[in-house]
């Protein structure tokens, strides 16, 4: 439907129910995570509060170590995602710009890693981290993911259009390539690392195998694996149930808000056009 | 460095230049031996390759064949090897009866999952996709399940689902319909897990979609509203075509995807009732950490990674035939 030809009203209309239908399961934890005890066990389930309570969240706090999970996937989540940024980044350059034997084989096999599914290899991984004592540690949870394939080709994609004339200009007056890439093709290709930054955060966050199966302390789990916690402890307060599930959403939407066009813009840059 | 140094040849390139070490010790500003730059450069690319060929090695292509190693075994819970069985853990997978079970499984959840998925984020980007007033605004809502995780995504849907106190079963009960079982009826649980996964993924399909018809030029669809084509000729014949590479992304992306789902059965169901979510990866995790049967495990996964190379490969052969890229 080539929406300009329809009626105003009719895709406005069309929206709106869109809206209220993927934003329902959003607006019902809000709404219940600002009930009190009382309000959210009564049936017929109210839809809105009576009156905006927000002792749940302090309430969750003290229940479960929400801010231990937090700050546990937000050091993962950024180590990866700072360490995919400097794999690939390089990676990238040696694709995009130097002549080398193998290059045609090591990019197929660097296309290859896309083909293997993590699940087909955790077993041997969850034995090899923890031969290495790696278990319960953060080292566990972030080493593993440091190279990403997708990341290499987008960023790969991002210096592959960047003005060729500007490197060669630079080369002839002597620049070595060290300093052509820290100085003109990473901050001319920002827009690139940022997309690659946000999907790469939006991916570590919301992991979900991997921290199930490394870790076991509660002081080493991730926000993914710490929620499932909720389940046992509040099991019949909803409220503070999804008070936790929204203060675990925060960061996220937080990211999502801002990182949405840069994430938009490189999806379709390196994944569709590559 | 001092590699290097011996392997400086004279070149016609340094016939301007009063001597080679003069050359290099004004730090690069001259031309140097071509042969030396160049073996420089395939050292630079080589240590820029290296970090990420490491951890590809170490955590991907190792554990590969690791585990084509560990599905010819019998082994201990420890995860050390035990004994040699060749082929019987692929034979006892093979007639296992839950195996068939859970392929069949994982490929409803495919079914329902993927074209549904798929078709409501064509619908919800043809909606935003235009210039009128608040666009933003329902992108950004259409976006939104991006934010949610399997945990958060599971948890909120577990409360929905709920089968006495669950608001979809108040809102059933208001159109004066039965209350479902969501996730404890055999029939529904595979629905419910299905549903609950196609809001999840919306967001992501959604930007993909949407990125995918802004890529399409604004001329066409000019030149459709001069011929006085209708919209939903318009979509059909124009728009459809124009996106199928985006299309076709999506959904080789999406079948890989729903063989991986793992989360959102552990948390909502653990594979039942009665093994009706019971998909492969969540039956290789039973297998080989619950069981601590890594040996059957490991075959397992070798097989789930024949049947999605074998997919993708079709995909690419066959399906990308159809897809019109400009």
């Amino acid at each position: 439907m080539n929406m300009r030809l329809l009626p105003k009203s009719f895709v406005y209309i069309a929206l709106l129910l869109g809206s209220l239908a993927v934003a329902f399961p959003l607006l019902y934890t809000l709404s219940t995570s600002l009930m009190s005890e009382a309000e959210s066990a009564v049936y017929p389930p109210p839809l809105l509060p009576e009156a905006i309570n927000l002792s749940n969240f302090a309430k969750v706090i003290d229940t479960i170590p929400v801010l231990t999970f937090i700050g546990n996937s937000l050091i993962v989540s950024i180590a990866i995602m700072l360490g995919q940024i400097v794999t690939a980044s390089l990676a990238a350059y040696a694709f995009a710009f130097l002549r080398f034997p193998g290059k045609t084989l090591l990019f197929s096999l660097f296309l290859a890693t896309m083909m293997i599914p993590w699940e087909v290899i955790m077993i041997p991984n969850y034995l090899t981290v923890k031969s290495l004592n790696w278990l319960d540690t953060y080292q566990g949870l972030i080493v593993p993911f440091l190279a990403t394939a997708f990341g290499t080709f987008l960023l790969r994609q991002t210096f592959l259009q960047l003005p060729k004339e500007l490197f060669e200009a630079a080369r002839v007056d002597g620049c070595g390539h060290v300093r052509i890439f820290l100085k003109m093709v990473l901050p001319l290709s920002i827009p690139g690392i940022a997309t690659l930054g946000v999907y790469s955060f939006l991916n570590n966050w919301n992991m979900y195998l991997w921290p199930l199966l490394t870790t076991n302390r509660v002081e080493m789990r991730t926000v993914q694996i710490g929620i499932g916690m909720l389940q046992f402890e509040e099991m019949n307060s909803w409220n503070l149930i999804l008070s936790g599930v929204l203060l675990l959403l925060l960061p996220s939407l937080l990211l999502l808000a801002l990182g949405l066009k840069p994430l938009v813009r490189g999806i379709t840059a390196g994944a569709l056009k590559g | 460095m001092i590699m290097e140094k011996e392997f400086t040849l004279p070149s016609p390139g340094h016939s301007l230049t009063p001597s080679v070490s003069e050359a290099q010790a004004s730090n690069e500003t001259k031309p140097v031996s071509i042969k030396k730059t160049k073996r420089k450069e395939i050292m630079l690319a080589y240590a820029c390759l290296a970090p990420s060929l490491l951890i590809f090695g170490l955590f991907l292509f190792y554990p590969l064949l690791k585990s084509v190693y560990l599905s010819l075994f019998l082994t201990d819970p420890q995860g050390r090897v035990a004994e040699f069985v060749g082929m019987d853990n692929f034979r006892e997978i093979l007639t296992s009866e839950m195996f068939y079970k859970s392929f069949g499984n994982t490929l409803l959840f495919i079914l329902l999952t993927v074209p549904t998925g798929i078709a409501a984020a064509v619908l919800l980007a043809a909606l935003t996709h235009n210039k009128l007033k608040g666009m933003k605004v329902f992108r950004f809502i259409f976006s939104l399940p991006m934010a949610v995780s399997v945990g958060t995504g599971s948890m909120i849907w577990m409360i929905l689902y709920h089968p006495t106190l669950g608001v979809l079963n108040y809102f059933l009960s208001l159109v004066g319909t039965q209350p479902i079982q969501w996730l404890t009826d055999p029939k529904w649980a595979m629905i419910s897990i299905a549903l609950m996964t196609v809001w999840m993924n919306l967001g992501f399909n959604y930007i993909l979609m949407l990125s995918g018809m802004q890529g399409v030029s604004e001329d066409i669809y000019d030149s459709t509203k001069i011929d006085g084509s209708g919209p939903f000729r318009t979509f059909f014949r124009i728009t459809m075509p124009l996106i199928s590479p985006t299309l076709f992304f999506t959904s080789v992306v999406s079948v890989i995807g729903a063989f991986q789902a793992f989360g959102q059965i552990n948390i909502l169901t653990k594979g039942g009732p009665m093994n009706s979510t019971n998909v492969m990866v969540f039956n290789i995790y039973q297998d080989a950490f619950v069981n601590f049967r890594f040996g059957i495990g490991s075959a397992q996964a070798l097989i789930l990674f024949a049947i999605i190379l074998l997919l993708t490969v079709f995909q690419f052969k066959f399906v990308e035939k159809k897809v019109h890229y400009q």
